[in-house]
């Protein structure tokens, strides 16, 4: 099954090989979620554009794996994708498979995806100020995913509310589940949508920027949260961002995205240490760093992300790639194993000095 | 007088503002509610006080006029107004007291059972047609456009001709009529709660549509419906009334305001002018009194609040109160 997919994955995209190693330890595989050559695109009045165009990637078990990526760049997307959350009309998902704990989730019926969300896998969405009712109290909306997925009388999932409120560390949990949204500061929002979250112990919890509205203290206190339940309950996270800050101090696995692809792929040691496609090295030196010296200035990438309905030939980084060549103009380059835990999709070799 | 009327008005707007909301709440927030009706809307607190009025002489009416609506007396007829009959009598003798109060309670019957009707219309459609969107959406607002392109008053007399005249007639019509109309400021409403991140995190956890519908987007569209309930009602009266004067509405003898203006009223307006006066005065005041307190709502529950719903009482506390007079 799992060599099936990943072969017939690698043949079907141009290029895109998929990383087919696929040990299986013990009784349970140690990979949660397998994406496959996923495409999605949007129908519009002239034609389509495709948000998301081939991306593979694997999530393994109990490990945090960062989607890296500017606006527009189909992280979302790529997100949603997975939980069939596209609004259709004018998305699709035109191809792909997404293999979770042994099912094609594209290939679920409504009722059984409805199954899996929410109950084994999970979202938290990034404006925690519009995420929540204004007009139900917290503890019906800790206990909404409860009441869909479980048999729990009220008694217990008010338990489990409260529970869960403690968890996430807001205190005086019996008090704060009867109080409203609108009594709640954003961290505590963001607080309370990860309690909802985690109500039905998913074993993926997909968190598509959860702090991007937040004070950066109270980012940190979050992503910490974050981590540490995720470690406490063994669940895997996808964390979509991005914050490349983020993404070093919390992700295991890091795909960088851009215009709908995945461009590198490696170990956060490794992007951070020794990017190898010119985009992520561009990503690193747009961020200010403590131990820079005086007078360094920030090196920006030049130009726009690209119009996904309209992308150059070739890579369609290379209008804003300072390394391109012939080459780059001509073909897309396929994501290439560099090394156990490293790939990339470039043409170019770089290294370490540059 | 004037303390009367405030204190009618408290327990008035109390009771209005129950039957309102989706369910029973705590009743200290409508004391508070009602309190700031009173401050800050003292219109709408009168307005409040009339619609108690209205709905208590429609409830008691056999109690505040024992004899009925329909008791001949031909040795009464045409009587000026005198102790004996407070508004005077008709053509056949009949105590115009008698027939204005059962006239409020076949008023409140029909107003109450249209607006509820058309508000059940108006809440289906707009909510089915905003949430599901797409070609749905396309068809089904096609089909409102359509409907509301013919005059009112066109559809009503056909609609009367082939049904017949009644009070059930009336009220389905009314309601179908306002009903569609009205779904258009339900689907706006629901265009924009839809949108809301949490109706997203609802999908994503695996909420059923129904649910999503019931649970997130119909408390959220609940301010825009209780006003339009409210402005309805009144709107409604007046329908009933003018399809009566016309003779396609509730027919004889039943005491319906419009009915009484026409019949009556036209009929011998100068022999005894109180025939005309008094059913339309009534008319009047009980329209007055239902806008004054559907404005007043309106006003307090905020049309530019957003996804306000049944918690409005708490939400408009927070509001920045007078100086949004």
């Amino acid at each position: 099954m799992n060599t099936d997919a990943s072969g017939q994955g690698a043949a079907s995209v141009a290029g895109h090989v998929a990383d087919a190693d696929q040990p299986v330890t013990g009784e349970a595989p140690r990979t949660l979620l397998q994406v496959r050559n996923l495409r999605t695109i949007f129908r519009h009045d002239h034609g389509s554009l495709t948000a998301v165009d081939g991306v593979s990637f694997d999530v393994r078990r109990g490990e945090t794996l960062a989607i890296v990526g500017e606006s527009g760049s189909g992280k979302s997307i790529t997100a949603m994708s997975l939980l069939r959350l596209i609004p259709s009309p004018p998305g699709e998902i035109v191809d792909g498979e997404v293999e979770f704990d042994g099912r094609d989730l594209l290939e679920l019926s409504d009722e059984e995806i409805r199954q899996i969300r929410g109950n084994e896998i999970a979202m938290i969405f990034q404006e925690p100020m519009t995420s929540l009712n204004p007009v139900l109290n917290i503890a019906r909306q800790i206990g909404e995913p409860m009441e869909i997925h479980s048999r729990r009388d009220r008694d217990s999932i008010w338990k489990r509310c409260v529970d869960l409120l403690r968890q996430v560390r807001i205190p005086d949990p019996e008090r704060r589940l009867k109080a409203y949204p609108h009594q709640f500061s954003g961290g505590m929002r963001q607080r309370a949508m990860i309690a909802m979250g985690l109500a039905c112990e998913p074993k993926l919890i997909i968190a598509d920027e959860p702090t991007t509205a937040l004070d950066v203290t109270v980012q940190a206190q979050i992503l910490e949260l974050l981590k540490d339940l995720t470690r406490d309950h063994h669940s895997s996270m996808i964390l979509i961002t991005h914050d490349l800050g983020v993404v070093a101090r919390y992700a295991d696995r890091i795909n960088v995205m851009y215009a709908g692809r995945i461009v590198e792929r490696g170990t956060s040691d490794e992007i951070f240490n020794h990017p190898r496609h010119p985009y992520t090295l561009g990503l690193m030196e747009s961020v200010p760093r403590l131990n820079d010296s005086d007078g360094t200035r920030l090196r920006p990438i030049p130009g726009q992300p690209p119009d996904l309905s309209n992308l150059p030939r070739g890579c369609p980084f290379h209008p804003r790639c300072r390394f391109a060549m012939d080459k780059c103009r001509e073909a897309e380059p396929p994501l290439e194993q560099l090394s156990e835990e490293h790939w990339k999709a470039c043409w170019v070799d770089l290294d370490d000095k540059h | 007088m004037s303390n009367v009327s405030v204190g009618s008005a408290s327990v008035s707007s109390a009771n209005a503002a129950e039957q309102e909301t989706v369910s029973g709440r705590r009743r200290n927030r409508f004391m508070e509610f009602v309190g700031r009706l009173v401050r800050e809307r003292p219109l709408g607190a009168f307005g409040a006080a009339i619609c108690v009025v209205l709905i208590f002489t429609g409830v008691f009416a056999d109690v505040i006029a024992p004899e009925g609506y329909n008791a001949i007396s031909p040795l009464d007829r045409l009587k000026a107004p005198s102790w004996e009959h407070w508004f005077g009598t008709d053509q056949l003798g009949r105590d115009l007291f008698a027939r204005t109060v059962h006239g409020a309670q076949l008023s409140i019957i029909v107003a109450f059972a249209a607006t509820t009707l058309s508000i059940i219309i108006s809440a289906v459609i707009g909510i089915a047609s905003g949430y599901i969107g797409g070609r749905f959406d396309m068809t089904v607002q096609r089909f409102v456009d359509g409907w509301m392109c013919f005059p009112d008053l066109i559809i009503l007399i056909v609609a009367v001709s082939v049904l017949g005249p009644g009070t059930g007639q009336v009220i389905l019509v009314l309601g179908l009529l306002f009903g569609i109309a009205g779904s258009r400021i339900v689907r706006g409403a629901v265009l924009s709660v839809k949108e809301n991140t949490y109706v997203h995190a609802a999908q994503s956890m695996g909420a059923s549509t129904l649910r999503i519908l019931l649970r997130h987007i119909l408390p959220n569209v609940m301010a825009p419906i209780i006003v339009l309930y409210t402005t309805r009602l009144a709107a409604v009266i007046l329908a009933e009334s003018g399809l009566s004067f016309l003779g396609l509405g509730i027919p004889p003898p039943a005491p319906s305001w419009g009915g009484m203006l026409s019949l009556d009223g036209r009929t011998y307006m100068f022999q005894a002018p109180w025939l005309a006066i008094v059913p339309g005065l009534a008319l009047t005041v009980a329209v007055f009194g239902i806008n004054m307190f559907g404005d007043a709502l309106r006003d307090l529950l905020d049309p530019r609040m957003r996804g306000g719903g049944g918690r409005f009482i708490a939400r408009v506390r927070k509001r920045a109160p007078a100086s949004q007079r």
